[in-house]
Formats: C-alpha cells, sequence, structure tokens
C-alpha cells in the first residue's frame, strides 16, 4: 500500500454482503460507511425467519467474533462502523486509494435524535400504503419504522405517499417531525468501494398466466416468506389472502422470472428451488395436516448439504415434487382455490385443486442499476448484474470497487458470505500493509490492584432516552433506593438519546469517582455495556464490573398503563443488578499476543489464492504442498464453462507465490501435528523426511477433493469408457479420440446423489455442458446425448446449457430407479435408456461413454482432522461453524478451510473462497493481541474433585484436568463463557465471572422480593 | 376479593430471548408487568435449582427463553436446556406439581411480539391455575 491512500472503506448496500464485509473490514482498523438507500440497514435479511438448509436463522454466526448479536445491532454498535442511511450515491470522483464520494441523504422527516418512538404518529397517520417488507402483504403508514428491529431505530416518512396533512406534527411531544425537512448532499473520501446492491425480486406479475394481482390466493414467495414470519401479523401461519383461512392445500411454482427467455430473465435465480423447499418444510412443520407440492423443471440443489436438505422434503416431510409444465392457473369462483391444469412428462395433462400458490420468484437485479453503474464507471454483464472475470470474481472493472454477494450473480447466504469476505480481502490487499499498522505494545491498560478492594465504589447510571423513562416511571421513588447504601459513589441522570455522547458522560464519571462497579439502569444497556467495554478496563474495574437492568425496555415502555406496576417491577430489577454488581468478582479482562504468520495447508488454487492475498497484506505465509508441485486438481483442468484459460491462471498464480518474498513454499510435505489453540499454534511440518516447526496465528485448510473414479460402467475395463476430467483433457489437446467421436453418451450423477454418495457434486452438469460445447465446436457433426437427472446449470452457466441444446446436444432424463444400462460386447459400447417423452427405450452405439463421476472428498480429511481436531461432514467434507453465516471458520476460531475441501465448487468459486479464509484469518491476526470472551468460567480448586464432567460439558474443549493436581482447569482463549459447566459441576467448583451459582440464587431473592 | 396476579420469573439467554424481550420494549409492545427477568448467557446454564429456588420462594410459574434450535450461539446449549428443563417436568409431574408452571419457549432476537405474547398467555393460564401450592404451604 502507498502511503497516500486512504484506509477509509465505502461500502454501498447494507444487507448481508454488505454487512459482512463491513464488520471484516472494521476489525483492522478500517473507517468503514455503510451507504444504504432504505431508511433501515439488513436488505432482504430481516424477512427471513428460517434458512436453508437448517431452518434456523443462523444469522448472528456472521460476526468474526462469536459470540455475537445479529450482524445488524453488531454494525450498529461496532465503533469504526457508521450507518448512512436513507442515502443515495450522487457522484464519483478519484481513483483507487482516493476516491470522492458525494451522495445525497434523503428526507426522513424526523428528527432521529429527538423522537421517542411514542408511536403516536403513527397512529393518527391516515395514510395507508402496503408495506415494502413482505411485498404488502401487511399495510404501514406514510410515517412508519421500517421494521421491528431497524437500525437506525426511528421512524420515517415516506415523501412519495405522505400527503403532508400534519396530523403527525400535531401529536408529536417531542418535536420531531419536520415536514420541511430536505435532501442534503454531502461528501466523503475513501481508499477503497465495495457494492453490496443485491437484488430485487422478478415482478410476478408480468408472469400474468399465473394470476398473481388478479387472484387473491396467489401470492409472491416474498409475501409469503413474511407470513411465515413469527413477527408477521399472521404469527407464522400463513392464511389465504381471501378469508384468513388457513390453506390445506399449497403449490409452488417454481422459475417465475429464472430460465425464462420469453421475459428476458436468461439466467437462473439459483436459490429458488431451496427456499421453495425451505417454505414448504417449515409450513409443514407448522401445521402437519398441510399439503405442499412444488412444481418445477430441475431442482438445483447443489449447495452443501443441500441435496440431503432436499432428499428429507421428499421422504421425511412428504412434499410433491412434480417436474411439469403448468399450462393454466384458474381461479374458482366461489372457494377462491385455485385450479391447476399441469402436463406431466409423459405429456399426460392432469388437474388439481388448491388452496393457495406461491410464486417462486427469481432475482434482477435492483432498479435504477444502470444509472449506479454508469456513475461509477462499472461495466454491467448482458443482465445488468455486475461484470467481473471469472478468475477475479470480486473485482469490477474499476480498480479499488469491488462487488459482493447477488449483484454479481443471484446466490445464497453461504456465497454471499464468502463472497462479502472476498471483496473484503481485495480491499485489504489495496489498502492495508500489515508492517506499518499501528500496534499498541506497552501494557494496553493500568491495573489497580483489583483483588484488594477494602470498599466498593458504585456509580448508578439512570439512562433516559428522550425523557421516556421518566415519563413511565416514578425515578424518585427507585432512586431513593439508593440512599441508603454506603457503596454506591454517586447517582446520575444520563441522557442517552445519542449512545455516544451518553457513553462518553458514563466514561468521565468512572474516572472521576474512581468508580470500581457501573450499574445502568434504563434504556440501551446492552449497547451501552458494549460501548464502556474499553473504556471500563482502563480505569481497571474491568469490563464485566459492569451490569445492566433494561427498565427501559422491560419496564416504563411496555406497561406504560400501569406506572406503579411497572416502578414496583424496575425496582426489583435494579436492585437484582445492585446486588449482582456487588458480588462481581474482580479479574482482569485477559487477553493473548497473537502470532502474526498463517499457514496454508495445500497448494490448489483455493490455497495459492488465500497465501497471495495475505502475502498482498503484508502478512507472513508458509504454505504447505503435499506433492512436489503447486496447483492440485486444476493441473488437470484446461477450460472453463465461460472459456477461461485454467493453465495460464495457474502459471500466473504460481509464479507469483513462488516470487513472493512473504510466502514461504514447502513443496513434498505434509502437515504432521497442529499444537496450540487461536493465535498461536505450533505445527509440525514433515519436509523431505525433515521436520520443521512453525509458529502461526491462523490455519488455512485448502487441502482439495479429488475426482471420484466410478466403479461401474466399465470404466477402467473399456477403453472409450472416461471421465469428464479425462475428456476434458483429450478435447483440450484435441486429440483425435475425441474430436473424431461421432456419437459420445455422457451420464450424470453417476457416483453422486445416490446411498453411498449422497450430495451433489455441484460441476459435473457444468462441466458436462462445457465438454458438449467444446465437442461440438472441434465436431459439429458429432451426436452427443447427455443422460441426466436434474441439470444443474445454476446463474449465468444457464446460458451455456441453453446455448448447448440449441447446438443439437441431446439431454434426456433419468430416473435413479431406471439408471442407463451399458453393455461392451466386442468392443462396441451400447447404451440404453427409457426416455420418457418419446415414452420409449432408446438404445445407440457409443463411441465414446463419458461418465460424471463427480468429486470425493479426499481420504486424507480424515488424518487431518483428527490431527487439526476438526470436524467433517457426513460426506467428508469439513464441517463448518455455521452452514449459513461462518461457512469457512471452524467451531474453533483460527481454523479457516476453503476450496473442494470444504465442498464441491467451480474454479471461480475456490478463488472466492480461497481469499475469503484469508479475509477471516487476517481480521483474527492484524491485531497483535486479541482479548478473550467476557464472563469466563473459573474453577474453585478447593472444591473440585476432578470428576471431568465439566470436561465433558463444555462445547469448546476449554476445560482439562490438570494431571498433576487433578483439578480441572479453564483454557482462558478457547473458554466463550456460556456457562454449561457452572450447572454441570457437582460440586459447586466450576464457576462463571458475574454469574456464579450463588449470584444467581441470590439475585433470585430481589427478583421474587 | 383483589384478581390474583402470578408472578413469573423468567430466565433467559442474553443473545436470543433477553434482546427479543429488548425488541418488545423498544417496539412498545404492551404485555403484564407480572414478569421478572434474569439474564443469563445460555440456557445451557440454567440450573434446575434457579427454578425450583424460584417456585418455592414464590414465583407462580417460571419461563426460559433461549434460541432457536440449530440458533444456539454456543452450540448445544439450547438443546441441553430442552433436555435438562423435560427431566425437571417429569420429576415434580411424579410428585403431583403442576409441571406445566415451567415453560421452555425458543424466541429469537427479532421476535419481540412473540415475547410479548408468550408473556401475556402465560400470565392467563396461571391465573386460571391460581397460586402456586408450594408457595401456598410454605405460608401455611
Amino acid at each position: 500500500m502507498s502511503k497516500d491512500m486512504n484506509r477509509d472503506v465505502l461500502v454501498i448496500g447494507g444487507g448481508i454482503a454488505g454487512m459482512q464485509s463491513a464488520l471484516l473490514l472494521a476489525e483492522k482498523d478500517h473507517r468503514i460507511y455503510v451507504l444504504e438507500s432504505a431508511p433501515a440497514i439488513g436488505g432482504f435479511f430481516p424477512l427471513l425467519d428460517r434458512t436453508f438448509p437448517t431452518n434456523s436463522c443462523g444469522v448472528c454466526f456472521m460476526s468474526p467474533k462469536p459470540p455475537a448479536y445479529c450482524p445488524i445491532y453488531e454494525s450498529d454498535f461496532h465503533e469504526n462502523i457508521e450507518l448512512l442511511t436513507n442515502c443515495e450515491l450522487k457522484d464519483l470522483a478519484g481513483q483507487a486509494g482516493n476516491f470522492e464520494v458525494s451522495y445525497v441523504e434523503k428526507p426522513r422527516f424526523v428528527d432521529i435524535e429527538k423522537c421517542d418512538l411514542c408511536n403516536r404518529c403513527v397512529e393518527v397517520c391516515p395514510v395507508e400504503v402496503d408495506s415494502e417488507l413482505g411485498a404488502g402483504i401487511e399495510k404501514r403508514k406514510a410515517i412508519h419504522l421500517p421494521f421491528a428491529q431497524a437500525i437506525p431505530r426511528s421512524y420515517v416518512i415516506d415523501e412519495t405517499s405522505c400527503t403532508k396533512c400534519g396530523d403527525c406534527l400535531k401529536v408529536c411531544s417531542p418535536g420531531a417531525i419536520n415536514l420541511q425537512d430536505k435532501s442534503r448532499e454531502r461528501k466523503l473520501n475513501v481508499g477503497a468501494i465495495v457494492l453490496g446492491f443485491g437484488f430485487e425480486p422478478f415482478q410476478g406479475e408480468n408472469k400474468g398466466e399465473y394470476g398473481l394481482g388478479r387472484y387473491k390466493n396467489v401470492v409472491s414467495s416474498i409475501q409469503y416468506e413474511r407470513m411465515m414470519s413469527f413477527s408477521s401479523s399472521t404469527g407464522g401461519l400463513p392464511g389465504r389472502p381471501s378469508d384468513g383461512k388457513r390453506p390445506k392445500k399449497v403449490a409452488f411454482i417454481q422459475c417465475v422470472g429464472s430460465r425464462d427467455p420469453s421475459c428476458g430473465q436468461g439466467y437462473c435465480s439459483s436459490i429458488c428451488c431451496m427456499y421453495a423447499t425451505k417454505q414448504a418444510m417449515v409450513s409443514k412443520e407448522r401445521d402437519k395436516e398441510l399439503e405442499a407440492a412444488i412444481f418445477y423443471m430441475d431442482i438445483r440443489a447443489m449447495g452443501k448439504d443441500y441435496e440431503r436438505y432436499y432428499e428429507r422434503a421428499k421422504q421425511e416431510y412428504g412434499i410433491r415434487y412434480l417436474r411439469s409444465a403448468i399450462s393454466a392457473v384458474r381461479e374458482l369462483q366461489r372457494s377462491k382455490c385455485l385450479m391447476f391444469t399441469y402436463g406431466l412428462e409423459n405429456g399426460q395433462l392432469e388437474e388439481e385443486e388448491f388452496d393457495m400458490v406461491v410464486l417462486s420468484l427469481g432475482f434482477i437485479p435492483p432498479a435504477r442499476v444502470k444509472e449506479t453503474a454508469e456513475r461509477l464507471g462499472v461495466e454491467l454483464n448482458e443482465y445488468n448484474f455486475c461484470l467481473t472475470d471469472e478468475f477475479r470474481p470480486t473485482e469490477t472493472s474499476v480498480p479499488g470497487i469491488y462487488v459482493a454477494g447477488a449483484f454479481r450473480e443471484p446466490r445464497d447466504i453461504p456465497e454471499t458470505v464468502v463472497e462479502a469476505s472476498s471483496a473484503a480481502a481485495d480491499v485489504s490487499g489495496l489498502l492495508d500493509d500489515f508492517e506499518q499498522r499501528a500496534v499498541e505494545e506497552e501494557e494496553f491498560f493500568e491495573e489497580k490492584d483489583i483483588a484488594d478492594e477494602e470498599s466498593l465504589a458504585i456509580g448508578v447510571f439512570i439512562c433516559d432516552n428522550r425523557g421516556v423513562l421518566a415519563q413511565g416511571l416514578d425515578i424518585e421513588e427507585i432512586t431513593r433506593l439508593f440512599e441508603q447504601d454506603p457503596d454506591i459513589v454517586c447517582v446520575e441522570k444520563v441522557n442517552i438519546t445519542s449512545l455516544k455522547k451518553g457513553a462518553d458522560e458514563i466514561k468521565n464519571k468512572i474516572a472521576e469517582k474512581e468508580l470500581t462497579r457501573v450499574v445502568i439502569a434504563g434504556h440501551r444497556g446492552m449497547a451501552l455495556s458494549k460501548a464502556l467495554r474499553s473504556v471500563c478496563k482502563a480505569v481497571s474495574t474491568g469490563s464485566c464490573l459492569l451490569d445492566y437492568a433494561n427498565i427501559g425496555e422491560q419496564c416504563a415502555n411496555v406497561h406504560a398503563l400501569d406506572s406503579p406496576a411497572a416502578t414496583s417491577k424496575a425496582k426489583s430489577l435494579v436492585q437484582a443488578s445492585l446486588r449482582k454488581a456487588k458480588l462481581a468478582v474482580p479479574r482482569r479482562a485477559g487477553r493473548k499476543r497473537v502470532c502474526s504468520r498463517v499457514l496454508v495447508v495445500g497448494g490448489g488454487i483455493s490455497g495459492l489464492s488465500s497465501g497471495l492475498s495475505l502475502a498482498e497484506q503484508g502478512m507472513d505465509v508458509t504454505l504447505v504442498e503435499k506433492s512436489d508441485k503447486l496447483g492440485g486438481i486444476a493441473r488437470t483442468a484446461y477450460y472453463t464453462l465461460k472459456g477461461s484459460d485454467i493453465q495460464a491462471l495457474l502459471r500466473d498464480m504460481v509464479s507469483r507465490v513462488e516470487a513472493h518474498p512473504k510466502i514461504e513454499v514447502l513443496k513434498g510435505s505434509e502437515l504432521k501435528a497442529l499444537e496450540g489453540t487461536w493465535g498461536s499454534y505450533h505445527s509440525l511440518i514433515s519436509a523431505d523426511g525433515e521436520e520443521k516447526e512453525i509458529l502461526h496465528g491462523a490455519v488455512i485448510f485448502a487441502t482439495g477433493g479429488r475426482e471420484a473414479l466410478p466403479d461401474e460402467y466399465f470404466f477402467g475395463k473399456n477403453e472409450n469408457v472416461l471421465t469428464q476430467k479425462s475428456f476434458e483433457r483429450l478435447l483440450a489437446g484435441r486429440e483425435e479420440k475425441a474430436a473424431k467421436a461421432k456419437t459420445v453418451v455422457m451420464i450424470q450423477c453417476v457416483g453422486s446423489r445416490d446411498e453411498k454418495h449422497p450430495y451433489c457434486s455441484r460441476v459435473c452438469c457444468g462441466q458436462a455442458v462445457k465438454n458438449a460445447l467444446k465437442l461440438k465446436e472441434l465436431n459439429p457433426e458429432a451426436d452427443v446425448y447427455v443422460l441426466y437427472r436434474d441439470m444443474r446449470t445454476y446463474g449465468f452457466y444457464e446460458k451455456y446449457y441453453h446455448e448447448a441444446r440449441g447446438k443439437g446436444v441431446i439431454f434426456v432424463r433419468y430416473e435413479p430407479q431406471a439408471r442407463p444400462e451399458v453393455s461392451a460386447s466386442s468392443g462396441t459400447l451400447r447404451v440404453s435408456f427409457f426416455d420418457s417423452v418419446v415414452k420409449e427405450r432408446i438404445s445407440l452405439e457409443a463411441d465414446l461413454l463419458v461418465l460424471s463421476s463427480g468429486i470425493a472428498p479426499n481420504e486424507d480429511n480424515h488424518r487431518l482432522a483428527e490431527i487439526a481436531g476438526l470436524e467433517l461432514n457426513a460426506d467428508g467434507f469439513f464441517a463448518e461453524a455455521n452452514p449459513k453465516a461462518a461457512p469457512l471458520d471452524s467451531v474453533d476460531r483460527g481454523k479457516y478451510f476453503c476450496g473442494l475441501s470444504h465442498s464441491p465448487n467451480h474454479i471461480g468459486d475456490a478463488i472466492c473462497q480461497g481469499k475469503a479464509a484469508a479475509a477471516r484469518a487476517s481480521a483474527l491476526i492484524w491485531n497483535a493481541f486479541q482479548e478473550y470472551a467476557d464472563n469466563q468460567a473459573y474453577v474453585n480448586e478447593r472444591l473440585c474433585s476432578g470428576c471431568g464432567i465439566c470436561v465433558s460439558a463444555c462445547p469448546y474443549d476449554a476445560r482439562i484436568i490438570d494431571e498433576v493436581s487433578n483439578k480441572a482447569n479453564v483454557l482462558e482463549d478457547l473458554c466463550k463463557g456460556c456457562g454449561t459447566c457452572v450447572i454441570s459441576c457437582p460440586n459447586g467448583a466450576s464457576q462463571q465471572y458475574d454469574f456464579e451459582r450463588s449470584t444467581i440464587l441470590d439475585i433470585l431473592d430481589e427478583v421474587i422480593g | 376479593m383483589q384478581e390474583f396476579e402470578p408472578r413469573i420469573v423468567a430466565f433467559l439467554c442474553n443473545w436470543c430471548t433477553y434482546t427479543g424481550a429488548d425488541l418488545a420494549g423498544t417496539s412498545r409492545l404492551q404485555y403484564p408487568p407480572n414478569i421478572r427477568i434474569v439474564r443469563l448467557m445460555c440456557t445451557g446454564a440454567v440450573d434446575t435449582i434457579y427454578v425450583l429456588k424460584a417456585l418455592i420462594e414464590g414465583a407462580d410459574g417460571v419461563l426460559i427463553g433461549g434460541c432457536h434450535p440449530g440458533d444456539c450461539h454456543y452450540q448445544t446449549g439450547n438443546y441441553k436446556a430442552r433436555r435438562r428443563i423435560t427431566i425437571l417436568k417429569k420429576i415434580l409431574n411424579r410428585f403431583g406439581y403442576d409441571e406445566d408452571r415451567i415453560w421452555l419457549r425458543w424466541i429469537s432476537a427479532s421476535e419481540g411480539k412473540l415475547f410479548a405474547d408468550t408473556t401475556a398467555q402465560m400470565v392467563e393460564e396461571l391465573k386460571d391455575k391460581g397460586p402456586n401450592p408450594i408457595k401456598q404451604l410454605w405460608m401455611v
């Protein structure tokens, strides 16, 4: 990085991609501005109640420092992140490293600082319009809160629907509404920009034949998703819009606005198969009687563990999947049910009645994306998504501007998280210099001897937010509690309408009065405790000697009509908090020095991109490769479906890695042992018969996968039976065997999606199309048959599938119970299969039989998992901490994985994953010191009998029994402070700071009393 | 006679249900003031002793609130709570004690409304049940 580059970063779009990039970069001391055109951040994520393939939410795991709150809150709390909501980008000047951005802050008409969220304005507002969240399934007023957990938490007036009648002005007692509010233009200087524009759903009304907008009980998937949310007006149980009754039969229609060139949507939206499956499953979980049917073309369950999810939906949930084309949807006059006419594959027409129909809408780029792209100078592709190079997936056409998430291509949450992390790595590569970073070497806080407290010095802070507390509670009565208490040094009233100002005020008081305990009573205790964390340490109270009683949120706000009851509840909560603060055991917040080197295991594409990304940021890397050549499985790959040259990419990457002074490459080497915890690992590497020890702070596993070799269809017995990979090699070399073949038959899913390998290898459909097209290019006369189960050419790959069909490649579907049969008598291969369209068995002679055998996990994974303490999933790939929001992280902090060792993936995804793992590792080691989690467990050794129950109870392996003393020990860097061990201990030896068993039992007296 | 007002002690996990209760507050959803919240880091750290003490010393019902299955911030704490509370309820049942005074509910940080509704519903049901008999016996 050159010195004159600005380290601030602008993230445009506050959805999942934007929040992920922001949270990662914020860990590395970048100042992040998140520009969001909507009045609150979150994008589509607040719509989602459950996500596939777990049917849980899981998004809290997105923060690089788990455990964490929802990323919306984490972004709000983070001191390095500034949220610019309700803002539109206006103009951009400058270049990478020094951009000047101008943006327009649209009028909110409500002053966030003054508004006390009393809701009276909403009650009186006469304008009712469709709510954006859930696409109109609920109504909202012109003045509204975008959604319950909206950040910033404030009303906003929607200018287009507001009549400016002024009714809200009259009832707004704090005078927060200003109908004359104007838009303001502002400027920013940043060094890099990340685009996370996201997507919009396709306009379902454009497919008139399905009746959205005409028939009441036809809803869009967005509307249905909202109905399924516990926080919606339906309480999580969808009802028919016509009569509110719970539907008994629901149909889902797939590919509405996807894979449909007739409405300009040539691509596949990638996630609709899965979200429809989820919606059907969750509906059934909520209502066992419900019947669900999904009408589809191909089921594209190609993500990690998605195939199992799809199988579960069929087998366990009894969801019907019907491969068919819907020819008509009619509304029945009286019942408002929907009558379907649909054609099955064999041409048979069927009729069926449904109570409700859900259209699975595809993704389109956001409105006005062309304008915005023009302002940025960023090029778009033919579908108006961001144009990127296949091998530089997160770089736009403008240096210094990066892209993540659905704006590049429709994608699911894990892929979005990966890409947003990868974009963060790109930003780091441009702006970060590890060696120049600010390192605080000195003792980071001055400590008083906290163990010998003679007396407590408690400060109570009554935190009012815009006077709401005083309105709802008798504050005088509450403060009377403190009068007689000798330990209380001061009782202060603080206005925390501005969190920062409020926190500063408390910080000053802590310093001035030398407080050792702090009790926050009022509003926003959670946010304040986060904001005060560092300060409390600085004055030695230790972050944990702070407790809060949210008597604002839990009393004043929610029992507004019963002030005496609210006050009495508040008193007991405050007393409990006070009691807890008094009982808190002093300790110091621990931290550890983090070793800066990163170990990358595996020198394939993903490992190389991890190594390069880290080295570009100035970090030291040791790259261990088992074989004597870098490149991994890509060494035998030649071209991609989009036509890029893989060998050229590999040569370039290998030469850059080998020449980089920051990267130590150890070929012919193997990881033999890995000891230690995050930030300080030491590994044993065997290299050329010698053993080498390496100290490192994080480790990235990029150990790759292998081509699965078939054990059927005469593979290995007949020379004309090949795998896709060897066929690709023949085609790339234009070898006669391939180029002269007249009839080539490809069989998909050989060894995939069956009982032995119940996962989908994701890449084979693309490979088949790729090789079929290549063969057609070499020999247009060749007949190519692809026998498949579902064609999974997701996203923009769909175009090539279309192209292949256009060029005469014949695709024939087979059922798993009627697989193609092959005979090889006297040297000729004969393939026979049932074609359900012509309803006949077809038999043909093939010159070549190409088997799509997919990708298998490395057998070495088991050994590595054992050495490194990693988990494998049921298929033998590394298992992630959370499949949704932490797809590349192990449960143990500091261990990451990427590439084929994680799951089968195309090469562009492997590059992305490599960079993303690098970004996550570098966020951990950027700071020379990392702190331990709060509220750690500790052991009262006198009571410990060494039984070891806590060791088995701990989910993080943070407990060991000391062999000499036979007492349990807590490994502080691994303990995350959940408290499970506390109650597992039969002797009461296990304790957790602030949540000691005796403390909880004591405060129960206050709570009940 | 004054209507019986049940007292509920709630043990809520820090990440999901406690935050959900806060959201109910910021959304100003009104619910009965009969509930007192104790924050714990995880439902996996809710000792049955806490529940028993609350019931013996005067609570008419106990609510344990945590992350939905699969969403525990500490991997499996909510599953541990589920097992523990199930066993506790079975044991209490054996002693002839009404196990429905103990509620275990999954409420996420975004489900402020669910928290408010759950509280209101629990208060209603406890009103029907009347005062907690253990507490009454103690008062004899």
